[in-house]
């Protein structure tokens, strides 16, 4: 009953009241990625460029649970290179004939290796709070690829008068305003093989590319399906309206 | 023939065999070969073909999905996501899979608003028109099931507001809501129980449909005019003339199907299903899918909350009532000038409950719903009961013939109402 009463609470409060009216965060601006278009695609070097930011910024603190090493070909990289990455983590593995657990350089077929072993260690490591995986996490907010693109780049100095909590950082685009998580982008922090110059928002823009491709890794091909679809419905649907008016020709209706 | 044999007419020898056991031959050709059908369809009676047709579509993708599911708390939205990445052409089953029963509703809805504007319901189809209310009352269920399954936050947040709905109910009503969720909170042993009956109910709505297509084959059906067919001239044998005007709407059903599944995917769905669910994290706002908006915004219009899962549940279930509560002669709003003007302000008012619905319950969100609420059941209370009294119905045309070839062709000449040809939607 005590849980009863707890949760018809809860759900009151949800139908009740806009709980985020108190930071109510501006609509992120659009960014204009061409994978957000309709018949948009992902930029090959922007998705490279955005894995490595993941993977030496994000990574520290951000696991990609349901993505293998072997997604990475996707990215257009090598065989080699991709498993040139995989080996450079080590991952647990086993039991073996001994009944030992063994560590092991990771393979292809290994997913991402996560920072933190449980959701305690990750947060105990930051605060108290839990950095959450990226895997979906464009699927999983409102205009997601805008929305993470804003995040990235929206630190600023807190208006006056607002006090963070201990910890805090404040961000324009996230709800509340207030996040755990601190500004980690800043120019050239990372460098980038293409020799793409690593400002901020070139970095936020590529990670931002990557993690779309992460939440939908089947974008390309299911909108190549969707157009060799619609032009066969187009071309069926032509043809059966022909043979329908052929066919209702002879009878007034 | 034999003594005991079905007389068959079927010229090959082996499906004559079959026919004269067992007439599945027989009966298909007299009901979808030579069925006799009015003459006067528009596109609005393709919905009926289309519903049949998404159902097979949800079926066959759900038994594909469920393969490869795993209905557990700790696996279930990684199962959904392995199936979206690992499994050969899995995203496209879930995503036609999960935009289906938004294109279900649909079709539905439409199905529903032609059977209220031509009066379908009327004698002698009332129960064709309750079976179908039957169906659509499963259907809800099933959608509801079907969405608590990835296991997202608003999976769990809906289930937890939907069930937690029963105990509104006085003295039982917590004993219900602990019976469906085999526990203490929406948990594992829920999330099995829903996965069961969502693979079971697809199946009693497909017993339900063929009941409901076998009431509508005993009275045939209904029409744009809204009058019975005389005889063959007012009607044409439903092979070629409606298969084929069904194949028209379902390529066009299917492209918009298309669109949605191939180019915007999610864009009915909620983003928040796609974080993992957690029963210590509320969602700022909970919202059911699009479809059960209308009737969400229902139970929230009620100040009260028995008041308002009673009214909610009321919404649909006055639908049984229908055939007794219109008290008119006239079937077709065609030919009821005052009550198609109420007609299309109802409609406006489930859409305008739609819209509230997934609106935060505040004002002026509140105040709209009541007032769309007030008018929904004003409606079939008292404006549809008295308007069978009042209204003055425009004259009928003497038959479906005399109204489609003109009063020439006609024996009696009969008035030709305007309305009748010139709406460029009907001109089949």
């Amino acid at each position: 009953m005590k849980l009863l009463k707890v949760l018809a609470v809860t759900v009151a409060v949800a139908m009740s009241s806009p709980v985020l009216a108190a930071g109510e965060a501006p609509a992120p601006p659009n960014a204009r990625f061409g994978f957000n278009s309709f018949f948009g695609s992902f930029d090959r070097g922007a998705q490279q460029r955005g894995f490595q930011v993941y993977k030496e910024v994000c990574a520290a603190c951000h696991g990609m649970r349901l993505l293998s090493y072997r997604n990475l070909l996707d990215l257009g990289l090598s065989e080699p290179a991709v498993r040139a990455i995989a080996a450079g983590y080590t991952v647990q593995d086993g039991p073996n004939d001994e009944g030992q657990m063994f560590e092991r350089p990771a393979r292809l077929s290994d997913r991402f290796r996560s920072p933190f072993p449980n959701e305690q260690a990750a947060r105990a490591g930051n605060n108290g709070a839990l950095p959450p995986d990226l895997s979906v996490i464009v699927k999983a907010r409102h205009d997601g690829a805008n929305y993470v693109r804003a995040l990235l780049t929206g630190y600023v100095e807190p208006p006056p008068g607002v006090t963070l909590a201990d910890g805090m950082h404040y961000n324009e685009y996230f709800p509340g305003h207030q996040i755990a998580m601190p500004n980690v982008l800043n120019d050239g922090q990372v460098e980038f093989a293409d020799g793409t110059r690593a400002t901020v928002d070139q970095m936020a823009r590529d990670v931002t590319t990557f993690l779309a491709w992460a939440a939908e890794p089947e974008t390309e091909q299911r909108k190549q399906m969707g157009v060799k679809i619609l032009i066969f419905l187009a071309i069926l649907g032509g043809l059966v309206y022909a043979t329908k008016r052929k066919m209702w020709a002879e009878v007034k209706h | 023939m034999a003594i005991g044999l079905h007389d068959s007419e079927v010229k090959n020898p082996v499906l004559r065999w079959v026919d004269q056991r067992l007439p599945v031959i027989t009966m298909l050709q007299k009901e979808y070969g030579t069925f006799p059908t009015p003459r006067n369809f528009n596109y609005f009676w393709n919905f009926g073909a289309l519903a049949v047709i998404t159902l097979v579509i949800m079926i066959l993708t759900g038994v594909f999905l469920s393969m490869n599911y795993t209905a557990h708390t700790t696996l279930a939205f990684e199962s959904v996501e392995r199936i979206m990445r690992d499994v050969n052409y899995g995203w496209l089953m879930r995503y036609v899979h999960m935009n289906g029963a938004s294109m279900f509703f649909i079709v539905v809805f439409i199905h529903i608003y032609r059977g209220m504007y031509y009066g379908s319901y009327k004698a002698p189809r009332e129960l064709l028109w309750m079976l179908g209310v039957v169906i659509f009352l499963l259907m809800m269920a099933t959608a509801f099931l079907g969405y608590v399954l990835p296991w997202g936050q608003m999976s769990f947040w809906g289930a937890t507001v939907i069930t937690n709905l029963f105990s509104a109910f006085p003295l039982i009503g917590p004993e219900i809501v602990t019976w469906l969720w085999g526990g203490f909170s929406v948990d594992n042993p829920t999330l099995n129980r829903f996965f069961s009956l969502h693979y079971l109910l697809p199946f009693v709505i497909t017993g339900v449909v063929f009941l409901h297509v076998a009431a509508l084959h005993v009275t045939g059906s209904n029409n744009p005019l809204g009058i019975e067919p005389k005889g063959p001239q007012d009607t044409l044998p439903f092979h070629p003339y409606y298969t084929i005007k069904d194949s028209v709407g379902m390529v066009a059903y299917f492209a918009l199907f298309a669109l949605l599944v191939f180019f915007m995917p999610n864009y009915l769905g909620h983003p928040d299903n796609y974080i993992p669910a957690n029963p210590l994290v509320t969602p700022a706002h909970i919202v059911p899918e699009w479809y059960f908006l209308p009737f969400y915004a229902i139970l929230r219009a009620v100040p009260d909350k028995l008041g308002g899962v009673l009214l909610m549940f009321g919404s649909i279930l006055i639908w049984f009532a229908l055939p007794w509560l219109d008290t008119s002669k006239v079937r077709s709003m065609r030919f009821r000038p005052i009550a198609r003007i109420f007609f299309f302000l109802w409609v406006i008012s489930f859409f305008v409950l739609m819209y509230v619905g997934g609106k935060p319950a505040e004002q002026p969100y509140v105040i709209i719903a009541q007032v769309a609420t007030a008018y929904y059941f004003l409606w079939f209370l008292v404006i549809l009961p008295l308007l069978g009294k009042y209204e003055r119905t425009l004259p009928l045309p003497e038959s479906i013939a005399a109204a489609v070839l003109g009063p020439r062709a006609s024996t009696g000449g009969g008035p030709l109402p305007g309305a009748a040809t010139a709406k460029p939607m009907e001109k089949a």
